[in-house]
């Protein structure tokens, strides 16, 4: 589902965030990519949704070269992947079902299946009797199963997920962690970029571990090394 | 592109320009006295040249014939004439209508001089061919080629006259041309900084529709959707100010000074808007159009 081949990435200032990454995630696993900051794990992440190029190395998602794919299908790829991000990054001005519903619409999905697709969702993520409130009416951690719905909606092949706990309190970022895994059980691949080191250890699940760019440990029922 | 995303988008375009209502209102307001600007002089422009139209038609040239030429050749002459394109009228002018004329102008009691001069007719070697042309501008092009022509005596055609109403027309031309260039530029810039502005504001809603995977095409739309509108209603406004103030303002002048009307035709309301309208709107949603097309392109690259 996921592989980087010589990965090397490089900023045009000459920092170099990856070197010579190879890894390889298949379909329907459950993936924590764990570092301090300045691993390097912000810099995957963003070469995983093609926000970044590499400048060396090859990246394939969901079937799609990166080195060879054409621009006009980059949205494609990314429809495939749902992302969840630690600020949440909802849409403030619109409903909890609105926001869920945007990430249909931007993909022109008719407006019928939107209104049978969104409301399952939010009753996936426990959210069902909130539809009408405003981000600003939940709490952190609603907020975050909101984020977790529209990166569901479209029914993704793969979950991104950027320190998804981040801004929760242990409580919420078990139920979230939860849901995550309950969403793998159903057969999509989940990548958590994380620093939580109480959640990694706990969920027993494939973790990598990088270091300056560089994989130094890649586990299958790892837990949380601490570099310090 | 399905119907209910083309409803998204137009939707969008319309919140777009609701959130950004300040900046909306500025470039609305600019286009507006753009256009409006545009229109007058749009019209004065184009009253002008019907103008110079009417008294290019007034300028005559007088081609006349050599002494005793038989008619024939005064024929062969005329046809000679007709075939330019740019002739607009020619009319042969006998020594009668030319003394009757003569009389007209110089005398106060014109019939009495047409008597007494009886059967002497001083001017009668001088039947001409009284000629006007389409262009003015095609005078010294045609005094050149009528002197050349067998059987003619002189041309008499007014020089300065034609010079200066082809050289005031071109002017006012070009320097209409210019302003409204220049008003269309100040449009286009801000639009295009309205657009700029909604395109920041939104930063965060771009780049969300970004990494879900909406496509350039849908994540610029509303954009440009916002730019044709505001081109659009940024039209149609002065022009429907104009239209209703055009009939009133031609009435006023009509009324207030009499003497411009005998020497000057007004172009009607509906001639003048004929062209008006679709140029207006033309010009509206397409300053709209490319304000947005640019801005997007450079500031929306997905």
């Amino acid at each position: 589902m996921i592989e980087l081949e010589n990965v090397t990435m490089t900023y045009p200032g000459g920092m170099t965030a990856l070197k010579d990454v190879n890894l390889n995630i298949e379909k329907g696993e459950f993936v924590f990519i764990v570092g301090s900051s300045g691993s390097g794990k912000t810099t995957l992440f963003k070469l995983l949704l093609k926000e970044l190029n590499p400048t060396e190395g090859k990246i394939r998602v969901a079937g799609y070269d990166y080195s060879t794919i054409k621009k006009n299908m980059i949205p494609k790829v990314r429809r495939r992947i749902g992302v969840v991000f630690q600020n949440f990054r909802l849409l403030k001005d619109r409903t909890i079902y609105e926001n869920v519903a945007f990430a249909q619409r931007v993909i022109q999905t008719p407006a019928r299946f939107i209104r049978r697709r969104v409301p399952a969702m939010l009753t996936l993520v426990g959210l069902a009797d909130k539809y009408k409130s405003y981000p600003r009416e939940l709490s952190g951690g609603e907020q975050q199963r909101v984020a977790m719905a529209r990166a569901l909606v479209n029914n993704p092949d793969i979950i991104l997920a950027d320190e998804p706990t981040g801004n929760l309190d242990p409580k919420n970022s078990i139920d979230i962690m939860n849901l995550l895994e309950d969403i793998n059980k159903r057969g999509t691949t989940v990548v958590v970029v994380t620093h939580n080191k109480e959640i990694v250890n706990e969920m027993k699940k494939r973790v990598i571990t990088l270091k300056k760019g560089v994989i130094i440990s890649d586990e299958k029922q790892g837990g949380y090394i601490d570099e310090d | 592109m399905k119907i209910s995303t083309f409803f998204y988008i137009l939707r969008q375009g319309f919140s777009n320009i609701r959130r950004n209502i300040l900046f909306s209102l500025a470039s609305l307001g600019t286009i507006i006295s753009c256009l409006f600007l545009f229109g007058i002089i749009y019209a004065v422009v184009v009253n002008f040249q019907s103008g110079m139209k009417e008294l290019e038609n007034t300028i005559t040239i007088s081609v006349f014939f050599e002494e005793d030429l038989p008619e024939e050749s005064v024929q062969l002459i005329g046809e000679q004439i007709r075939v330019l394109d740019y002739v607009n009228t020619m009319d042969y002018i006998s020594p009668e209508e030319a003394l009757k004329n003569f009389c007209e102008q110089n005398y106060d009691d014109p019939e009495a001089a047409m008597e007494a001069f009886g059967d002497e007719n001083p001017l009668r070697n001088s039947a001409s061919y009284s000629v006007t042309l389409k262009d003015v501008s095609k005078q010294a092009e045609f005094v050149a080629y009528a002197k050349d022509l067998q059987g003619v005596r002189s041309v008499k055609s007014s020089d300065v006259t034609a010079d200066g109403l082809s050289t005031l027309s071109s002017l006012v031309g070009y320097a209409s041309v210019g302003i409204v260039v220049i008003l269309m530029l100040v449009s286009i810039f801000l639009i295009s900084n309205t657009i700029t502005i909604g395109i920041t504001v939104r930063k965060e809603e771009i780049g969300i529709m970004k990494l879900i995977g909406a496509t350039n095409f849908f994540v610029r739309a509303p954009f440009i959707i916002e730019g044709i509108i505001i081109g659009a209603v940024g039209s149609a406004i002065p022009l429907v100010l104009l239209y209703e103030m055009y009939e009133k303002i031609l009435a006023y002048v009509v009324g207030r000074f009499k003497v411009i009307t005998s020497i000057f035709a007004f172009v009607s309301q509906e001639e003048l808007f004929k062209t008006m309208i679709p140029v207006g709107l033309v010009l509206g949603i397409g300053v709209g159009l490319f304000g947005s097309l640019v801005t997007t392109r450079k500031h929306l690259k997905v």
